[in-house]
């Protein structure tokens, strides 16, 4: 019999441990639109901006990047402060940071995976 | 405001995870453990026996690595050709066995194989991470913005590692 049909401790520990794949989410979805990511990474690079300026050579109106905004903030990825008349936007990293653990966690499962894999074949 | 923190765009846009491997066996050899659902479930933990994997066909199995043999792994596979490909879509680390995950996105994995020297290039591929439940929504804003290609060309130069 092939030595996968053992298994090992290390196969045991090694499957997708329970994470809070919800958390990551939402995130994802929020960054899975080129323009939202755009803003994202303007707004990381440089600070906290208004919805003016994140509008200018966004591509898009006015609105359509407010409503761009709304959704990055449904997230938790950007928030926004009042100021005078103006809205001031920022990057939260914390759930930037949780959705890239959750993707690093995933890849490092498919190494495990396939280490597995390369003893089975390679018996 | 976190000024330390940077995004690394690439990674976090970047909706998929590729892996690639060279295992020291045939290109057969290799394709029997991939594609014969019980020798898939041997090496991935996973009770498959008795399974077929064909396209269009759903594959379930507990999971059986101690500790999580309550979970069922479920997954549906989308095309098989021997002895290159295999591809499945799944609800990625679907853990929690209360949950429903029914209704949520999947993402899709695929095997490919290509004769290497010394043995079988494998390549995997998971995709499909920013389709998630929330991207039907995002997908309404699409349509209504103008100027999609010019926005498209402007997103690649940031990816590229400006701005």
């Amino acid at each position: 019999m092939s030595p996968a049909r053992r298994k090992s401790a290390a196969a045991a520990r090694s499957f997708r441990a329970p994470r809070d794949f919800r958390r990551g989410a939402p995130v994802f979805a929020a960054l899975g639109d080129d323009v939202r990511l755009a803003l994202v990474t303007r707004l990381s690079a440089r600070g906290p901006m208004s919805t003016m300026r994140l509008s200018e050579g966004a591509g898009v109106t006015r609105q359509a990047v407010s409503k761009h905004l709304e959704v990055l903030a449904g997230a938790g990825v950007v928030h926004s402060t009042r100021q005078g008349r103006e809205r001031i936007w920022e990057v939260d990293s914390a759930p930037l940071h949780a959705a890239q653990e959750w993707l690093d966690a995933i890849s490092r499962d498919w190494d495990r995976a396939l280490s597995r894999l390369k003893a089975f074949v390679e018996e | 405001m976190n000024s330390s923190f940077i995004l690394h765009p690439r990674s976090l846009m970047s909706d998929r995870i590729e892996k690639r491997i060279v295992l020291r066996a045939p290109i057969d050899r290799v394709w029997r453990a991939i594609s014969d659902a019980p020798s898939f479930g041997e090496w991935f933990g996973v009770d498959f026996a008795g399974a077929k994997f064909a396209a269009g066909q759903r594959v379930r199995g507990n999971v059986t690595n101690t500790g999580y043999e309550h979970l069922v792994m479920n997954v549906l596979v989308e095309a098989i050709e021997p002895p290159r490909l295999l591809s499945f879509r799944w609800h990625p680390d679907a853990t929690d066995a209360a949950a429903d995950y029914e209704h949520e996105s999947t993402t899709l994995v695929v095997f490919e194989l290509q004769e290497a020297d010394g043995g079988t290039l494998l390549t995997l591929v998971e995709s499909g991470f920013d389709a998630l439940p929330e991207s039907r929504r995002a997908s309404a804003f699409r349509g209504n913005d103008a100027g999609w290609d010019s926005q498209m060309k402007r997103v690649e130069r940031y990816v590229a590692g400006t701005p």
